[in-house]
C-alpha cells in the first residue's frame, strides 16, 4: 500500500502513473487499462482526491486513451469508496460525455448508465439529475446528445424514491422536449434514437400525453435522418400502447412514414417491418401492413425494394395463421413473382435468399404450382449472386418438395457457376458442394458433378485449389472410403506426374486433407508411395511439402511404414541442398518423435535450425 | 452595424494584408482558397503548399473600435503532403483545392480540406493546461534514485501559455479517380459530398472507408466525354437538395430523398444561348467555376468567365440576374485563350443578407455586385492603399474608345494579378481578398 519506507513495490505502480502522461499512446493506454491498479495501489481516499481530477482534465487525449478511460470508469465504484462515494466518478465521465467522437460519449454515456444505478435515491437527486440537466442544457451539441441518453435510467428510479414525484417527471419530459426540438439535427437524432426508450420508463398516460406528440413532430422533422430515427421509436412505442390506442396514436404517423418523399425514411420502415409487424399485432398487420408492404416491394427505389425483399419470409411467417396462406397468396406472391425479374440485381440477390423460405410455409402443392417456376427463373438469372442464394437455400425446398424436382435446372446452373469469371464465384460454388451432394445423392453427384471437383483442383487461383482440397475430404466425409478410392483418389494421385509442378502440390495438399478421412490402408497403399516418389521432385518447393505431407500424415501411418520407408526420405531431404526443405525436413523428423538423429545433421544445421525453433516457440508462447 | 448589408453605400476601407510583401512569388505561398467559419470568428485559408493558416478575429476591443475586424494567426498546419500514385504513375499535389467548416459541436472546432484526391477532417482545439510531476524523473527530464521513491505523486494539471493544436482525425480516401473540385457539408450535420469531374461521392463524417456515388456522369466510353463537373453544392437547409454545375453553364438540381442514385436531376437550369454571341469561345467561357447558395437558399449563383448570374430555384429558364464582371474582356478572349487566363476559375459570394455578392477578376480587381440597387463597384485589392482605415476607392476600366481621367484601359490590365477566391464574413461587412500569395481583409469603414 502507499506510503511504505522505501517499499519496492512502489516501482511499478511509479512507472504505471509516470506512463499516463507518456508520449507514447501505447504507454498512455496500457497505462489506462490498468487504471485500477493504479487506483488500488493510491487507496480510496487519493484516487478520489487526485486521480480522478487528473483525470476530469485529460479530454484532450486520443480517442483510444479516452475510450479506454469511460469504460474503466464504469466500474470504478469499487475504487473510490463505494456507492457511498460513487459520485466521484461522475465530474469526469462528465467531461467525456462533451468530446466530439461518437464512440467515446457513447461509452461514456454507458458508465454513467450504469453507475446511476450504484447510487442511492438521494445521491442520484443531489448528484447525477444535476449532471444530466447540466449536459441537457449545455452549450454545445455533444453534451446536450449525450443527455438523450440518461433520461431513461436516472428518472425511473427516483420518482419511484422520492415525494416529488410528479414535478421531476415533468421536468424529465420538459428536459426531453427542449431536446426533440433542438437547433441542430445532432441533438434532435439522438432525442429521437433515444425516445423509445425514455418512453419505455414513463407511466403509460405520460406517454400517451406527452412522448407521442414528441414522436409525431420528430417523424414530420425537416431532417430526413431524423425521422428515419423515429421510425425506431415508433416501434417501441407501438409496442408499449394497447391495441386500441394504437390506431389513434401511431399508426397515421407510422402509415406516413411508410409512404415518406425519403427513400432512406422508407428503406428504414421496411428495415424495421419484422419488429413493426410484432409490435402491432395480428388485426393491424392484416388492415395495415399488408398493404403497406406491398407498396415497399413495388417501391420506386431499389434500395428499399431490396430491404423489404429481404423480409419476405419473416414478415410472411408471423402473419395471423388464419389467413396467413390466402394473404400470402393474394398479395404478397404477385409482388415477389415482379421481383423476380427486378431490374436491379440486389433486389433479386436479397429475394433469393428468403425465396426458399416461403416453400415450407406454403406447403407442397403450393410449392410445385407457384414457387417452383420462380425459382427456376432465378436459377437462370444472369447475376451469379442470385443464382448462387438461391443453391445456398436448397435444403429449405428439400424438405418440402426434394431437390429432384430441380435437378434439371440446377445442373446447367452449377456448372455456369463453377466456370464463373470471377473466383469469388467460383469459391463460393464449392462450398455448397458437400451440401448439394448430400442433398442430390452419390449417383447423381459421379455423374454430372464429380469432374467439376476435380477440375477445381487445377484452377489458376489458389484459393480455389484451396478450398477444392478441403471440398473433396467433406465429400469423402459423406461418401465413405471406398467412393474415394474409386473415384478421386487415381485423380488426386495422377496428378502427381503433371508437368506443372502447382498441380503436383496440389497433390500432396490433397492427401493432406484426405489421409485421416480415407484411413490408414488407402494411404499406406495408395498415397504413401506416391509422395515418396515426389521427395526427389526438381522443385523445391514440392520436396519442402513433401516432407510437410509425411508430418501431417504420419499419425495415419502405422509404425513399420514409418521407420521403413518415411524416415529414410525425410533423412536425405534433411541433408538437401535447400535450406527450406532441410527446415522442414528436420521439423517432421522432430515433430514425429520418429529417430534418433544422426550426429552428422546436428553438426551441419543445428544451429540454423535451433534458433527458428526458438523463435517459434517464443512467439507462440504467452 | 446593418447585418451586412448596405451594399454599395458600404465605404470599404482596408484593414490588413497578410503574406510577403516582396515580389517573387514562391509557388507554395500562393493561396487557393479562403473561407470563414460560420460564426465569422475564423477565417482559414490553404496555398499551394498544401498548408493551412487560420486567422483568428480579435475580441472586440472598446477603445479601439476600429480594431473590430483585426485578424491573427491562430493555427498553421501542413495538412497535405505531395505524393505519389505508384499504381497510376500520377503525382498528386499537395495544394489545397477547397476547406468547409463544420458547424461548431464543442469546445474545438473542425473543418474539412482537401487536395486532388484526399479529403481530411482536421480538429483544431486549444489547450491551456499541461501536467505536471512524475515519480521516477523530474520535469526537467532527471532521473530520480528508485530507491528514494518513497510515495506515489499523482500528475496534477496546472494553467500553462495557450496552445493551439490542430491535429487530423479523419483521412477520406479512394473515393475519387479523377480531380476533387469541390466538398459541402450537408445540413444534417453528419454526412458531406466530394464532387470531381465525372462523380459525385456522399460520405458520413465518422467513416472514412466508404462513401456512396450519388451522381456518375461517366461515359461507358470516354472518347464520348462531353461535360464535366465543375462546381458542386449541398442546400443550406434541405438536406435533400444538392447541386452541380457543368462545364456546358447547366446547374443540376438533385433530390436525393427521390433515389439513392441522382443521376436523373430534377431540375436543370439553363439558360438559352444567345445566337448573337456564338463564338469559338462559346463554351469555354460558358462553363460555370462556382455555385454557391444563397444565405436563405432560396436562390443560388453561378460563375462563368465573363458573368455572374442569379437563379432563383423555382424558376430553371433563365436567371433572375445577370451581371457582367469584365465585359470588356470579350474582344480579348483570343489572347485570353493563347495564355490560357480563359480557363482560370473564379469563385464568388454572398454577403451575409444575401444582398450583395462579390466575385473576383484580372489585374487584382475584385467586383461589388448589389443586388436591390442593381449598382456595381470595381475594387482593386493593391500595396498602394494599404494604409490602415484608407477607403478603397472604385476602379474604372475604359471599355474602347476614349480613354477617360481615372480609367485604365484594358490593355494595361495585368492578367497576371487575378484574384480567383474571395469570402465575405457571415454577418459583418468584412470580406477577406486572396491575390496571388497575400490574403486582402477589408471591412467596412466606421465613422
Amino acid at each position: 500500500m502507499a506510503g511504505a519506507e522505501g517499499d519496492d513495490s512502489l516501482y511499478p505502480i511509479a512507472v504505471l502513473i509516470d506512463e499516463l502522461r507518456n508520449e507514447d499512446v501505447q504507454l498512455r493506454l496500457n497505462s489506462i487499462k490498468k487504471l485500477s491498479t493504479i487506483a488500488l495501489a493510491l487507496g480510496v481516499e487519493r484516487t478520489r482526491t487526485e486521480l480522478l481530477p487528473f483525470l476530469t482534465d485529460t479530454i484532450y487525449d486520443e480517442d483510444e486513451v479516452l475510450l479506454a478511460l469511460a469504460e474503466q470508469l464504469g466500474s470504478f465504484t469499487v475504487l473510490v469508496g463505494g456507492p457511498e462515494f460513487v459520485h466521484c466518478l461522475l465530474p469526469p465521465l462528465e467531461s467525456l460525455a462533451t468530446v466530439e467522437e461518437t464512440v467515446v460519449r457513447d461509452k461514456a454515456v454507458e458508465s454513467l448508465r450504469k453507475i446511476s444505478q450504484e447510487h442511492s435515491p438521494v445521491d442520484l437527486e443531489v448528484h447525477f439529475v444535476p449532471l444530466v440537466k447540466r449536459l441537457a442544457s449545455g452549450d454545445w451539441f455533444t453534451s446536450r446528445t449525450s443527455a438523450c441518453g440518461l433520461f431513461g435510467v436516472c428518472y425511473p428510479r427516483v420518482s419511484i424514491m422520492t415525494h416529488t414525484f410528479e414535478s421531476t417527471l415533468i421536468t424529465a419530459v420538459m428536459h426531453f422536449r427542449t431536446l426533440c426540438s433542438d437547433d441542430t439535427p445532432m441533438v434532435r437524432r439522438a432525442a429521437s434514437s433515444k425516445l423509445g426508450e425514455f418512453a419505455k420508463v414513463l407511466e403509460l398516460d405520460y406517454v400517451k400525453s406527452d412522448i407521442i406528440p414528441l414522436f409525431t413532430a420528430l417523424a414530420s422533422d425537416e431532417q430526413d435522418s431524423v425521422r428515419l430515427l423515429a421510425v425506431e421509436a415508433g416501434v417501441s412505442i407501438a409496442a408499449l400502447l394497447p391495441q386500441e390506442d394504437l390506431e389513434d396514436l401511431v399508426m397515421p404517423t407510422l402509415r406516413q412514414a411508410a409512404e415518406d418523399k425519403s427513400w432512406r425514411v422508407r428503406y428504414m420502415v421496411a428495415d424495421k417491418f419484422s419488429e413493426l409487424q410484432k409490435a402491432v399485432g395480428p388485426e393491424i398487420t392484416k388492415n395495415d401492413l399488408v398493404p403497406a408492404f406491398q407498396n415497399l416491394l413495388k417501391d420506386c427505389e431499389a434500395e428499399v425494394r431490396t430491404a423489404a425483399a429481404n423480409k419476405v419470409k419473416v414478415f410472411c411467417e408471423s402473419l395471423p395463421e388464419d389467413s396467413r396462406e390466402t394473404i400470402i397468396m393474394t398479395h404478397i406472391l404477385p409482388c415477389v413473382k415482379e421481383l423476380v425479374s427486378d431490374t436491379n440485381q440486389h433486389v433479386k440477390s436479397a429475394l433469393a435468399s428468403v425465396i426458399m423460405g416461403l416453400s415450407t410455409i406454403l406447403g407442397k402443392d403450393n410449392t410445385v404450382e407457384h414457387l417452383l417456376p420462380l425459382f427456376l427463373v432465378q436459377l437462370k438469372d444472369e447475376y451469379p449472386e442470385v443464382r448462387l442464394n438461391i443453391i445456398s437455400n436448397l435444403d429449405c425446398v428439400n424438405e418440402v418438395i426434394g431437390i429432384r424436382q430441380l435437378s434439371q435446372s440446377l445442373l446447367p446452373a452449377i456448372v455456369e457457376l463453377a466456370e464463373d469469371a470471377k473466383w469469388r464465384v467460383r469459391l463460393a460454388i464449392i462450398e455448397y458442394m458437400p451440401l448439394l451432394a448430400g442433398q442430390l445423392g452419390v449417383e447423381f453427384f459421379d455423374e454430372k458433378l464429380n469432374s467439376l471437383c476435380m477440375a477445381w483442383l487445377i484452377d489458376h487461383v489458389y484459393a480455389i485449389r484451396e478450398a477444392a482440397t478441403c471440398n473433396l475430404m467433406k465429400l469423402v466425409e459423406k461418401f465413405g472410403a471406398e467412393w474415394a478410392q474409386n473415384t478421386i483418389v487415381p485423380k488426386v494421385l495422377g496428378m502427381a506426374n503433371d508437368s506443372n509442378y502447382l498441380h503436383r502440390m496440389t497433390t500432396l495438399f490433397c492427401i493432406n486433407a484426405l489421409s485421416e478421412v480415407c484411413g490408414q490402408e488407402i494411404t499406406t497403399k495408395h498415397m504413401l508411395p506416391v509422395v515418396l516418389k515426389m521427395s526427389t521432385d526438381q522443385v523445391a518447393n514440392v520436396r519442402f511439402n513433401v516432407a510437410r505431407c509425411l508430418q501431417k500424415i504420419g499419425p495415419v501411418l502405422d509404425s513399420s511404414a514409418l521407420q521403413a520407408e518415411v524416415k529414410p526420405v525425410l533423412e536425405k531431404l534433411a541433408t538437401d541442398q535447400d535450406m527450406d526443405v532441410k527446415y522442414f525436413a528436420l521439423e517432421a523428423i522432430s515433430g514425429m518423435y520418429l529417430f534418433n538423429l544422426p550426429t552428422y545433421i546436428f553438426s551441419e544445421t543445428f544451429s540454423f535450425s535451433s534458433i527458428l525453433f526458438f523463435f517459434f516457440s517464443f512467439s507462440l508462447s504467452p | 452595424m446593418s447585418a451586412g448589408g448596405g451594399g454599395n453605400d458600404v465605404q470599404w476601407c482596408f484593414s490588413q494584408v497578410k503574406g510577403a510583401i516582396d515580389d517573387d512569388v514562391a509557388e507554395a505561398d500562393i493561396i487557393s482558397t479562403v473561407e470563414f467559419n460560420h460564426s465569422g470568428e475564423l477565417l482559414a485559408t490553404g496555398d499551394k503548399g498544401g498548408r493551412v493558416v487560420i486567422f483568428q478575429q480579435e475580441t472586440e476591443n472598446k477603445s479601439q473600435p476600429q480594431c473590430r475586424s483585426e485578424y491573427n494567426v491562430y493555427s498553421t498546419f501542413q495538412s497535405h503532403e505531395p505524393e505519389f500514385d505508384y499504381l497510376k504513375s500520377l503525382e498528386i499535389e499537395e495544394k489545397i483545392n477547397k476547406i468547409r467548416w463544420l458547424p461548431q459541436k464543442n469546445a474545438a472546432q473542425f473543418l474539412l480540406s482537401t487536395n486532388d484526391k484526399t479529403i481530411k477532417l482536421w480538429k483544431i482545439s486549444e489547450r491551456d493546461k499541461r501536467p505536471e510531476g512524475y515519480n521516477l524523473k523530474e520535469e526537467d527530464g532527471r532521473y530520480r534514485d528508485a530507491a528514494t521513491i518513497t510515495t506515489l505523486r499523482v500528475p496534477v494539471f496546472r494553467p500553462m501559455d495557450l496552445m493551439v493544436e490542430a491535429s487530423p482525425r479523419r483521412v477520406f480516401v479512394n473515393g475519387h479517380t479523377y480531380h476533387i473540385n469541390s466538398i459541402s457539408v450537408n445540413s444534417d450535420n453528419e454526412t458531406y459530398l466530394s464532387a470531381d469531374d465525372l462523380r459525385i461521392n456522399l460520405w458520413h463524417l465518422e467513416i472514412t472507408d466508404r462513401s456512396f456515388n450519388v451522381v456518375d456522369i461517366k461515359p461507358a466510353n470516354m472518347e464520348e466525354l462531353t461535360e464535366v463537373i465543375t462546381a458542386a453544392e449541398f442546400h443550406p437547409h434541405q438536406c435533400n437538395t444538392f447541386v452541380y454545375s457543368s462545364s456546358k453553364g447547366t446547374i443540376r438540381l438533385c433530390d436525393m430523398r427521390a433515389s439513392a442514385l441522382c443521376d436523373k436531376h430534377s431540375k436543370l437550369f439553363e439558360e438559352p444561348e444567345d445566337p448573337s454571341n456564338r463564338s469559338f469561345f462559346s463554351e469555354i467561357i460558358s462553363s460555370i467555376s462556382d455555385v454557391k447558395f444563397s444565405h436563405n437558399g432560396r436562390y443560388m449563383m453561378t460563375r462563368d468567365y465573363l458573368s455572374v448570374k442569379i437563379w432563383d430555384l423555382n424558376m430553371e429558364n433563365r436567371p433572375v440576374e445577370t451581371y457582367q464582371v469584365h465585359e470588356y474582356l470579350r474582344s480579348k478572349l483570343c489572347s485570353l485563350y493563347e495564355n490560357d487566363c480563359i480557363f482560370d476559375k473564379f469563385e464568388c459570394c454572398w454577403n451575409g443578407n444575401d444582398s450583395v455578392v462579390m466575385t473576383g477578376s484580372y489585374n487584382n480587381f475584385f467586383r461589388m455586385l448589389d443586388r436591390s440597387q442593381r449598382r456595381d463597384v470595381t475594387l482593386e485589392a493593391s500595396r498602394e492603399s494599404c494604409k490602415a482605415r484608407q477607403v478603397l476607392k472604385p476602379r474604372r476600366v475604359c471599355a474602347g474608345g476614349k480613354r477617360k481621367k481615372d480609367e485604365i484601359s484594358v490593355d494595361s490590365l495585368d492578367f497576371n494579378k487575378k484574384i480567383l477566391h474571395t469570402a465575405w464574413h457571415p454577418q459583418e461587412n468584412i470580406i477577406a481578398v486572396a491575390t496571388t500569395n497575400n490574403l486582402y481583409i477589408f471591412q467596412e469603414k466606421v465613422n
